[in-house]
Order: structure tokens, then sequence, then C-alpha cells
């Protein structure tokens, strides 16, 4: 089984500052780290190919620095790389990225396309579902449990606002995933080595054979018109005091809108 | 100060330092207090590859050294002790099976070691036998193709979660110091139980507890080495491992030295951090220049003992003594410069100072490790006597 994990590069927000003129992240100096959800991804990968075997591959696309989150994500199990870059997929948004992903994994092939179910800098949770859809494959998103995969077919439970659906697909499927889904792994020693001597496999627009119009800045519909911090919620009271004081403050404020 | 690691033993303490804070600090309080077996750290160790890290690739290890092994075990110190012990006494129960078995039984036992499988013990301590090792009084009697193991082993690490125990036997009294010999018993193995846990006064995360041998057949192959061989099994396992008891010491004072000068730098009095002051400055430059010096005997002897020397009971048995004196006077020092903070189970120093308490005691009294070092003296001159 060959099985794709989407991985992406993002800085880690704990650290970000927003720029108050223009309303977007300073990205200088911030580290870089795999979006959080992506690492439950992997995670899910690794578990499938020690439990029934398979190969799995790190996919990300971004600029050439992104090596350094391929690399980590082989310490952390997975056999092999592979860094999609090229100056022009510079300015995709989700169509675009998706697009030029799915070509990267219609090249490459695979049985299962592992999602983080979002990336923690832009928040859409397009990319993945967009992928399958450019691939013309089923997907499941928000999965939160994996209960079987056999005969080709593959049983999820996907997480909804209240309990989950049980969804069986055939495979090839997309999978975004959620973090209820598992631990994410430290990185092993002998990842980490192996890591280090890997070979980082990169492609380009020529490798994925794309139509030239639907990449980058050009291929991408999404324009953003405006960038603001929106304003925050009115009616909000904050409780002080000691703790027993705060309770009373609480319980005599829940009954006065006939919450108790 | 910069021990010019290589680039595989800087990767090694990076990954058990994230190991150590992500996910030892968290917890150890807790640990400590419900005295719990550390499972999931032990789990998390083995799917990063440390308990291989000392035994050969060939059988599934990284093949690295001792000092590789001291520094993994320097950074899960710093953290918690009671993990750093669970972690390290299986080096010590592997290190007979190491350096003494037969390639049958390396292929047997280590891969399942080295991939964290199965937890190892080492067994010699008795109530009539620690420091004087010629008391054991546990048996082993050949009896056609077995051995019969009869005796109660005292305060094992890791005793009852391991899976794998070396054991130290009488084979034969009547040669006294030549009359042991070491063993491989697995748990489950008939006769073979567990006594009680023992309630300790730190290190309370790691399991201590009796093994008790009540006609335990053991297969003949499970002998280490040959028949009469068990003490020079324990006292080369010993010198092996005395210098990660060393970084033992060296870990836990960096960790409580690291917390009190944090401390000192936040807490004020007379209307200024206490960090200004120079009685608490001297302290801590002392706890520092301490842990310093420790850690680079301790550093030298574990890559000596790496580079093959021969005889390395003085050296190992002086990182040992040294390195573990400045733990406890560190962390001694640590909850002293905390003041009443130090003394509370809020602030982790107590737990380490209780701690370190253990690392004068176990693998041999710093009094043993003088008269090791003592007894090396006396050879080397009688040596020297006879050379001039």
């Amino acid at each position: 089984m060959n099985i794709i994990v989407c991985i992406k590069q993002v800085p880690d927000t704990a650290e970000i500052k927003i720029n108050p003129e223009t309303n977007t992240l300073m990205r200088e100096g911030v580290p870089s780290i795999i979006n959080p959800f992506d690492l439950h991804a992997l995670e899910a990968a690794v578990r499938i190919k020690e439990d029934l075997g398979a190969r799995v591959t790190a996919l990300t696309m971004g600029p050439p620095q992104a090596e350094s989150s391929l690399r980590e994500a082989i310490s952390m199990g997975a056999d092999d790389a592979v860094l999609l870059s090229d100056r022009a997929f510079a300015g995709s948004d989700t169509w675009a990225t998706s697009y030029a992903l799915a070509g990267a994994i219609r090249k490459l092939g695979a049985d299962i396309v592992f999602c983080g179910k979002q990336a923690i800098d832009g928040d859409t949770a397009q990319v993945g579902p967009e992928t399958a859809e450019f691939l013309d494959i089923p997907h499941v998103s928000y999965v939160r449990n994996i209960e079987w995969i056999r005969d080709n077919t593959i049983r999820v439970q996907r997480l909804m606002d209240e309990g989950y659906d049980v969804v069986e697909s055939p495979l090839p499927v997309l999978l975004t995933v959620v973090k209820e889904l598992n631990q994410p792994r430290m990185p092993s020693l002998k990842g980490k080595m192996a890591a280090k001597k890997a070979q980082i496999r990169m492609m380009g627009k020529a490798d994925i054979e794309a139509d030239e119009d639907s990449l980058g800045l050009k291929g991408s519909p999404t324009k953003v018109k405006s960038i603001f911090a929106p304003e925050t919620k009115a009616g909000r009271m904050m409780i002080e005091g000691g703790p027993e004081e705060q309770v009373d403050i609480l319980i005599k404020e829940l009954r006065k809108i006939k919450c108790l | 100060m910069d021990y010019f690691l290589d680039e595989e033993q800087l990767m090694i303490r990076d990954l058990a330092r994230q190991i150590a804070d992500e996910k030892i600090v968290p917890v150890r309080a807790e640990l400590d207090e419900k005295e719990e077996f550390p499972w999931d750290i032990m789990k998390a160790l083995a799917q990063s590859d440390f308990f291989g890290l000392y035994i050969p690739e060939e059988y599934g290890g990284l093949g690295k050294g001792g000092f590789e092994l001291s520094i993994a075990i320097e950074e899960l110190s710093r953290a918690c002790l009671g993990v750093s012990t669970s972690y390290a006494a299986n080096a010590l129960g592997t290190y007979p099976i190491l350096l003494f078995g037969s390639e049958e039984q390396k292929k047997k036992y280590l891969p399942d070691i080295a991939s964290g499988r199965r937890l190892v013990a080492f067994a010699l301590t008795e109530a009539n036998a620690g420091s004087d090792a010629a008391g054991v009084q546990t048996t082993a009697r050949l009896e056609g193709e077995e051995y019969v193991l009869n005796g109660t082993k005292q305060w094992i690490t890791n005793g009852g979660e391991a899976e794998i125990y070396t054991v130290i036997a009488i084979t034969d009294r009547a040669k006294g110091a030549r009359g042991a010999s070491a063993f491989i018993v697995e748990k489950g193995t008939p006769g073979f139980t567990f006594g009680k846990k023992e309630n300790k006064m730190g290190i309370r995360a790691s399991s201590t507890r009796e093994l008790i041998f009540e006609d335990c057949r053991i297969p003949k192959e499970n002998l280490i080495g040959r028949q009469g061989m068990g003490f020079i099994v324990a006292m080369k396992t010993l010198d092996k491992s005395r210098t990660g008891v060393g970084a033992q010491g060296v870990g836990v004072a960096q960790g409580a030295f690291e917390a009190a000068v944090n401390f000192a730098k936040e807490r004020r009095q007379f209307g200024a951090p206490v960090i200004s002051f120079q009685a608490v400055q001297h302290m801590l430059a002392d706890m520092a220049t301490q842990i310093e010096a420790a850690r680079a005997l301790v550093y030298s002897v574990a890559r000596y003992i790496d580079s093959g020397a021969r005889d390395v009971s003085k050296e190992s048995a002086m990182a040992k003594l040294f390195a573990t004196d400045v733990a406890m006077k560190v962390t001694v020092d640590a909850v002293q410069v905390m003041g009443g903070s130090g003394y509370m189970r809020e602030y982790p120093v107590e737990k380490m100072m209780r701690d370190a308490k253990i690392l004068q005691i176990y693998e041999g009294t710093n009094q043993i490790q003088r008269n090791i070092i003592g007894q090396s003296l006396i050879k080397e001159t009688a040596k020297k006597r006879q050379g001039g």
C-alpha cells in the first residue's frame, strides 16, 4: 500500500506577531514547524505502515527551506519525501495549491492520502477536500478514528459537532484528520539519522504536467480584498476575586440570565 | 561548556532533552506522589530508540557507547531521577549479557531489549549481601539440563516490571567468590515471584522489589559465561554502569541548579532579586563549578571506557563518587537558595534532593567507591615497586 501524507511548513503561531499596519503575519525570525494537524496525519500513516505494511511518503509544496519539515517527517517514520517546489507556484491560493498537489499525487500514486484537517496559518481546511476533487477520488474529512482497512475499503469515524459518523469508502481515498485521532510520536534516533542522509525528491511544474494558467497567482481565483481584525464581542464580563468569591458571582450572574 | 559532541551525540542529547521536557517534566511530581512506574515514558523512550543506544547494530541497537548512554541518562535525570533510574537499570541488567553472554543468548535477548519490548533488571543485592557481594545466599543447583534457583533478592530496581533478569547466585559455596555464577531468568518462570514493592524516600517512580526464587527451574543454557564467573560478571558490569550513575548525578544537579537560578532571578527581597546578593551568588557559583567539574570527569571517564581500556574500576568509581556527592550537595543547596519555596512540593527541588540521596548509596555506596579507588592505588604502587 502507498500512503502519501501532505504536510505544510507553517510559522509557529505560538510565537507569532501581527503587523498592525498590514494585518498580516510577521514571519521574519519566527521558527517554522510542521502544521500540528499534519503530525496526526503522519502518525496515522506510520501506524498503518506498522500494522499492515505500507510505504509512507511525505509530500509538501513550498519553498526550498520546506525541506527541513520533510526531514522531520522522515525522522518520525516516513519512508521518503517529495518537495514540490517551483517559482511558478508562488502566490498559490488553496485552489492552485490543491491543483499542484493533486498533480504530484497522481504522478506518485497513492492508495490513501492523509492531510491535517487544516493549517494553523490559514485555517481554511480547503486544501484536503479540494485535492481529492482534483484527483477525482472520495474524501472523508475530520477523521477521528480509523476502524479498519481491508478488501480495498476503509472504515473511519468522522467527527461531527455532536458525536460522529461511521463512513466506509473504497480506496484510493483522501482523509483529513483531527487531533483526536492519535498522539503523534516523538522522532526516533534511527529516524533522525536516516533523515539526515535521506534524499529528498524534488518535483517542479514540469514533473506534474500542469496547465501553466492553473498555477500560482495566475491560477488562484481567491483575491484578498482586505485583512482586518474582527471586532471583539461585546457583553463580556471578567470575574475577579478569590475562588469562593468568583463562584458566588458566577452563580448569581448565571441565575440572572436564567441558566441556573 | 562545549564538550565537542559530534552531530549524532548532539542529536541524542537534544532528543533526550525534548522527551524530558515534553513527557517527563509535566508528570514527574505525580509519578513521585503516586509511586507510579513510568510506562508511558518508557514507551516513548522505546519508540525513539533509546533502549538500543549502547547495543550493537547487529542486534537491533544503534551501536553507540557508554558515553552516548551517559548523555541520554544525564538529560533524563535533569527532569526526573525516578524515570532515569528505570531507564538506566536496563543497561545495568543488560551488560552481563552484552559482556559475557553467548552468541545464542545475545541473539535471543538483545533485539527485544534494544527495541524496548522487554525491560531488564540486574539482581545482586540480598539481605546479607550488598557491599559485601560474597555474602550472596541465593543458590543455583545443576540438576540434569536445568539449574534450580532458591533464595531472595532484595531492592531490585525494575523488579516486577522487567521481563528479563540477570541474577547472581551461588553454584559452589566451597569456592567462595569463585563459586558464584550469573544467570538469565525470565519473568513467568514457575517458582519465580515478586515480593513487596518498597516505599522509598526518593526515585519513587522507579520500582524496587524483592525477587523470590523457590525451586525455580531454568534451562542450563541460561548460565551467563561459565560457572564460577558470577563475581567477575557482576564487577565488570558495575565498572561499566557506574559512569551512568555519575551522569545521573550531573543531570539531577543541573536540573536543581537551573530551578534555583530561575527562582533567584524572580524572587525579590530587600527591594532586589535575591540573585543580586553576593551570598546567593557565591552559592550558585559553587554549584555551577561543581556541576561542570563533575560533568567533565564523567564525560572523560565514559570516553576512556569506550576507548576499550581494560581496567576501569578506579576511574569509573571516581566518576560515580564525585558526581553523586556533587549531586547531593547541589540539590541541598538548591533547596537552600529557594528557601521556604524550595522546601515545598510545589517546586521540584525538594524531590530532587530526596532523589539524589540514592545516588550515594546504590551501585556501590560512595564508601565502597573509595575502597575501590584505594585498592587500585595500592595495586598501582605495588606494580611501580616491582617495575622500578
